[in-house]
């Protein structure tokens, strides 16, 4: 892939997650803190499905963009083409595994296996 | 550009007038090393009269007419348009011909090798990547037809059109911008603020049709993404470039915002 496209992903996540994590942050003051974070209302975001969808892209969002961040600072501290192979493989293998990890749980607690 | 490690015979000898207004007399602590033979830095002090218009370069110059021959400096013009004798001086790269001593306001002064280049001697550093990067970028004007053939005229340009690049055209590959990069320092396949802004002057120049060609040249993991914009390339150039500028206008092309 084009190192443009790549980098118009990576201000496009920046700017998604930023509106996203707002939203969300705006949403726990609806109720207090300590209330906000008290079991059935954190699960009770999971099963509502507009939120739990939300909290899915504010996963994806940040993975696409802090992986790529993370590889193109590998990038700039070492150069060499089976290293530089390695970390976009890595990068891009770190991020799937991160995000069916996140996913898992988002859908876990959005079914009640929690 | 050569390098130069022992004044020839028939070379001028620098001498500076001890007794007409005269300044003051300053340290000048030269960066030696010899990578190729293994030797580590060491810095040589040498006291040297200065008046109020002696540049940084006279004073290297007069250390090796008079004091020490064997010190290793690159430098050609004398008047900041060749681009040889860039160097750190006093921390910040500057060329040594354009630097007075009057406005470095300090007794003592330390030139030492540019940063992200390999040193070959002393003062003198490789410009192999430099030049090699300024290649890749292919700086020239690329089109099928030819402003001189008799069939065709020549190609007409306005005031503004010669606006958008020219700035980028004072560019005298000194290499003082690549040495203040501080992603050149980590990144030793960047392209560096010298080859994009050489880029995106070509790009910019609407006699120029290879702007694809050089789009696709840029857009690599090495190229214009990895510019973090310091802006310290803008700020140690000699000749007024704006590096820092021409790699944010080139992304504008990249991003679909310029066509």
């Amino acid at each position: 892939m084009r190192e443009s496209i790549i980098m118009k992903i990576h201000y496009g996540t920046a700017l998604g997650a930023v509106v996203l994590v707002a939203v969300h942050i705006l949403m726990r003051m609806t109720q207090n803190f300590g209330q906000s974070l008290q079991y059935q209302n954190v699960i009770a975001n999971y099963h509502f499905l507009p939120y739990a969808l939300m909290l899915e892209s504010i996963l994806i969002l940040l993975s696409v963009h802090g992986f790529n961040g993370l590889r193109v600072i590998l990038l700039e501290l070492k150069q060499g083409s089976s290293y530089e192979k390695m970390v976009n493989y890595g990068s891009i293998a770190s991020m799937a595994i991160l995000i069916a990890y996140g996913s898992r749980t988002i859908l876990m607690a959005g079914m009640g296996m929690s | 550009m050569a390098v130069v490690t022992a004044p020839k015979p028939s070379e001028e000898l620098i001498s500076i007038d001890k007794t007409s207004d005269q300044l003051d007399t300053i340290t000048l602590r030269i960066a030696r090393s010899n990578p190729a033979a293994g030797h580590e830095t060491t810095y040589s002090e040498f006291k040297v009269p200065v008046k109020k218009w002696t540049t940084v370069l006279e004073t290297i110059l007069y250390v090796k007419q008079n004091l020490d021959h064997a010190v290793a400096v690159r430098y050609s013009c004398r008047q900041a348009s060749c681009g040889s004798c860039g160097m750190k001086i006093n921390g910040k790269p500057s060329l040594a011909c354009y630097t007075r001593v009057s406005e470095l306001h300090s007794n003592v002064i330390t030139v030492e090798p540019m940063n992200n280049f390999p040193i070959i001697r002393d003062l003198a550093v490789d410009f192999k990547q430099l030049i090699s990067n300024h290649k890749k970028i292919k700086p020239f004007i690329i089109r099928e037809d030819s402003e001189v053939t008799p069939e065709s005229k020549e190609f007409i340009q306005t005031p503004k059109d010669v606006e958008k690049y020219l700035q980028f055209s004072y560019c005298i590959k000194c290499g003082l911008c690549n040495a203040a990069c501080p992603t050149m320092a980590t990144d030793t396949s960047f392209i560096g603020p010298q080859g994009l802004a050489q880029a995106y002057r070509y790009v910019a120049d609407n006699r120029d049709k290879g702007k694809e060609d050089r789009l696709k040249i840029v857009d690599d993991s090495h190229g214009i993404w990895r510019c973090h914009f310091a802006g310290s390339c803008s700020h140690v150039c000699p000749k007024g470039v704006d590096p820092a500028m021409a790699i944010q206008l080139l992304r504008g092309y990249l991003l679909g915002f310029q066509k």
